[in-house]
């Protein structure tokens, strides 16, 4: 058993109201340099859609994440040889059509523009080459709530998928808000795919990081990542993704797109898990048993022989006091309402979604006599259909999706049970005992999911920088992982640090 | 005097230049050290310019090796001919040479018509487009339509020892001084985009990422681990 802690994340989406909070403050910290224009560390996608950048999902043609090839696990684009033989071009990048070309507007024309009968516009202007965009046609959320209709949601990869069980009838249609970040695997393709050794996983907290010294611009991991979180920015050349806000987790504080969310979906904890295990668990056989095997990897922080493995791996009593408090165990694992996004990749993805409930479709003609085990059939016929569902994080397996959405569901009856009466009734429901869960549980459930304060929903402990070895020297230096300049040629020889 | 200047004193310049410049770079430029792609702007053209210039420029490279480093006397002693040797470095080297520079004529179209490549291209990629063009052009002529017979001229008995012998500091100048012009012109431009790798992006040369085949597809590295690596 090697312990290792990994900081998760879990998204409630639920409760997310697609307001774009996340993507525009975390690009206002991270993303906002030359060359970094287009690059959404956070973006929210309306569902169905082409996603971002377009057609993401699309793992034939960009080959990104891991296959089982005669019972062995590899990277779908090939291997180190057959890497540094397309090291000249890569053929599964996306380029910047898929993304799009990132404008801003001409605002001086505003103010500067000689009197004239109509009034001054300001025009797109291309932050790539300076020239002016007549009509810029995609960006980002080019397809925000459904906008780009039928036309742009029949490219969702997933609905070509499904075609049997969707249908974008004006009665028919639904969509649902997926907020993505970094996934943060436990089996990262993009750092398995990095000719340089550039990309890393952190001992400490699991977080995948670019180091942009060592990275050489080869952009492997921008194909191989299969949820297309690793960006190439043009004007460095070098890779750049997401980080988790790591100078503020170091400091206990969430990431940014967390701490602003105004839906407060996010959760963030700390899970320990079994790093001997990883390799196995993302090579079953079956994608549809990913879920359990990557469920697999995950210890108990309570049990005491994980409590002393995790000791001796380093892991001190601050981290695993956190994971006893974990929101995201308590969640994925414990309750098992958070689902991986496309466990099928085999990157065992850390950002855990709680899938969304839904109108349901038909009415309901006589709602007052309804029982409460007529909830049950109404899990599929709510509006978002379960197999939509299924397809982004179950890898197709609607049973998975139908229990978490049973306990939903039957979370929201025993809450309201409690207000409008009827709770002896539910202890005694057929919906209970197929939720297969217990009214205490449903009731934790309710006040993580509904009521949770900061302290609840951010159980994050710190860097432990204090355990660094040079404190001195670090006084008043840059704190983020040596982006400070070297102090001359002393420090590259071992000097100073 | 002016042999001495040019066959002695200008190529340990452009190697000095190189060697320093690199190890400059490396130690303090290295968030500059990066393979300078523009697949992201534009990948149609790049997929066929990129690899033909740079499979073309691999073998070039060998090509130069079993040309200029490799001495005569080895191929006596393994038993290649004259003749033999120079079928293969007619046939091999043209056809190496073709590929390149057609790789490169279409890498420079390329960043000349599509804008976004175009505008962030600097001094230094066009330059450094350029001098390759012009260096691959004059080597794939002097390939293809070259007399390489010890009658005419020999590349194998004066540029070769005259290369080998800077690197045993005993640099014998006047072997170089009666060969034909042409010759001279893509040894010299040669050595002088040598000094000038440093400062334009062809440093990625040095970077080829080798170690990738034998090392564990994951990566883990501590923060106390990653400060020992990089101090």
């Amino acid at each position: 058993m090697k312990i290792k802690a990994q900081v998760a994340m879990v998204m409630h989406l639920d409760k997310c109201i697609g307001c774009h909070t996340c993507s525009v403050t975390c690009k206002n910290t991270w993303t906002n340099r030359p060359g970094t224009e287009y690059m959404w560390f956070n973006n929210v996608e309306t569902r169905p859609g082409t996603g971002y950048p377009k057609r993401w999902e699309d793992t034939e043609r960009f080959k990104g994440g891991w296959t089982l090839k005669n019972g062995k696990l590899q990277l779908k684009a090939g291997g180190p040889i057959s890497k540094l033989m397309n090291i000249f071009y890569n053929p599964d990048m996306a380029t910047m059509d898929d993304y799009y070309e990132p404008w801003t507007y001409n605002y001086e024309n505003l103010i500067n523009s000689p009197k004239s009968e109509n009034l001054p516009v300001a025009r797109p202007q291309s932050v790539i080459t300076g020239e002016y965009i007549d009509k810029p046609e995609w960006g980002s959320n080019w397809d925000d709530d459904l906008a780009g209709g039928t036309e742009v949601v029949s490219q969702d990869p997933t609905v070509e998928k499904l075609q049997d069980h969707i249908s974008m009838e004006y009665e028919k249609t639904f969509m649902m808000y997926l907020p993505r970040i970094c996934e943060h695997c436990l089996n990262p393709s993009c750092v398995a795919s990095c000719p340089s050794g550039a990309l890393y996983k952190r001992d400490e907290d699991g977080i995948v990081l670019v180091d942009q010294e060592a990275c050489r611009g080869w952009r492997f991991c921008m194909s191989g990542c299969p949820y297309h979180k690793v960006y190439y920015n043009w004007n460095t050349h070098k890779a750049e993704k997401c980080n988790f806000c790591y100078p503020r987790t170091e400091a206990g504080l969430p990431t940014i797109c967390s701490e602003t969310c105004v839906g407060r979906i996010r959760y963030i904890g700390v899970v320990l898990y079994d790093a001997d295990k990883v390799k196995e668990a993302a090579s079953v056989e079956d994608p549809q048993d990913l879920y359990e095997s990557q469920l697999s990897v995950f210890q108990d922080p309570f049990d005491p022989e994980v409590i002393k493995e995790a000791k001796k791996a380093g892991i001190n009593e601050e981290w695993i006091e956190s994971a006893q408090k974990s929101p995201i165990y308590k969640m994925a694992m414990e309750w098992k309402i958070a689902l991986p996004l496309h466990p099928e990749y085999r990157t065992l993805p850390m950002v855990w979604y709680v899938p969304p409930l839904s109108p349901i479709m038909n009415h309901i003609t006589n709602e007052d006599e309804l029982d409460t085990d007529g909830y049950i059939p109404a899990i599929d016929q709510m509006r978002i259909p379960v197999e939509y569902l299924a397809s982004i994080m179950s890898a197709d397996d609607t049973e998975v999706i139908r229990k978490v959405l049973l306990k939903l569901t039957a979370m929201r009856v025993h809450m309201r049970g409690k207000t409008v009466g009827g709770i002896d009734e539910f202890r005694q429901s057929e919906l209970l005992k197929e939720a297969n869960t217990t009214p205490e549980e449903l009731e934790d459930m309710a006040r993580l999911l509904g009521v949770a304060k900061y302290n609840d929903r951010f159980v994050i402990p710190t860097g432990r920088r204090e355990m660094d070895d040079n404190l001195y020297y670090e006084q008043g230096a840059c704190s983020l992982e040596d982006l400070a300049p070297p102090e001359g040629m002393a420090s590259l020889i071992g000097g100073n640090r | 005097m002016s042999d001495i200047f040019w066959w002695v004193i200008f190529p340990y310049a452009s190697l000095t230049i190189m060697i320093l410049g690199l190890l400059y770079r490396f130690a303090f430029r290295q968030l500059t050290w990066a393979a300078p792609s523009t697949e992201f702007f534009e990948k149609k053209w790049l997929r066929f310019g990129s690899p033909l210039f740079h499979w073309g420029i691999i073998f070039a490279f060998f090509g130069h090796i079993m040309g200029i480093v490799i001495p005569m006397s080895f191929y006596d002693a393994i038993g290649v001919s004259d003749d033999l040797y120079h079928m293969g470095a007619v046939y091999g080297g043209s056809l190496a040479g073709i590929v390149m520079v057609a790789g490169l004529i279409i890498l420079l179209i390329r960043k000349i018509v599509f804008d976004p490549v175009r505008v962030h291209a600097t001094f230094a990629d066009f330059y450094s487009v350029i001098a390759l063009l012009v260096i691959a052009a004059i080597g794939t002529y002097i390939t293809v339509f070259g007399n390489f017979t010890p009658e005419e001229f020999d590349y194998r008995t004066a540029i070769g020892p005259w290369f080998r012998s800077l690197f045993i500091l005993n640099p014998q100048y006047e072997l170089m001084t009666n060969i034909p012009f042409i010759f001279k012109l893509h040894t010299l431009l040669a050595f002088g985009l040598f000094a000038s790798i440093p400062f334009t992006r062809l440093i990625h040369f040095y970077s080829i990422p080798v170690a990738y085949t034998t090392r564990a597809p994951q990566q883990y590295r501590s923060r106390a681990q990653y400060k020992k690596r990089s101090s």
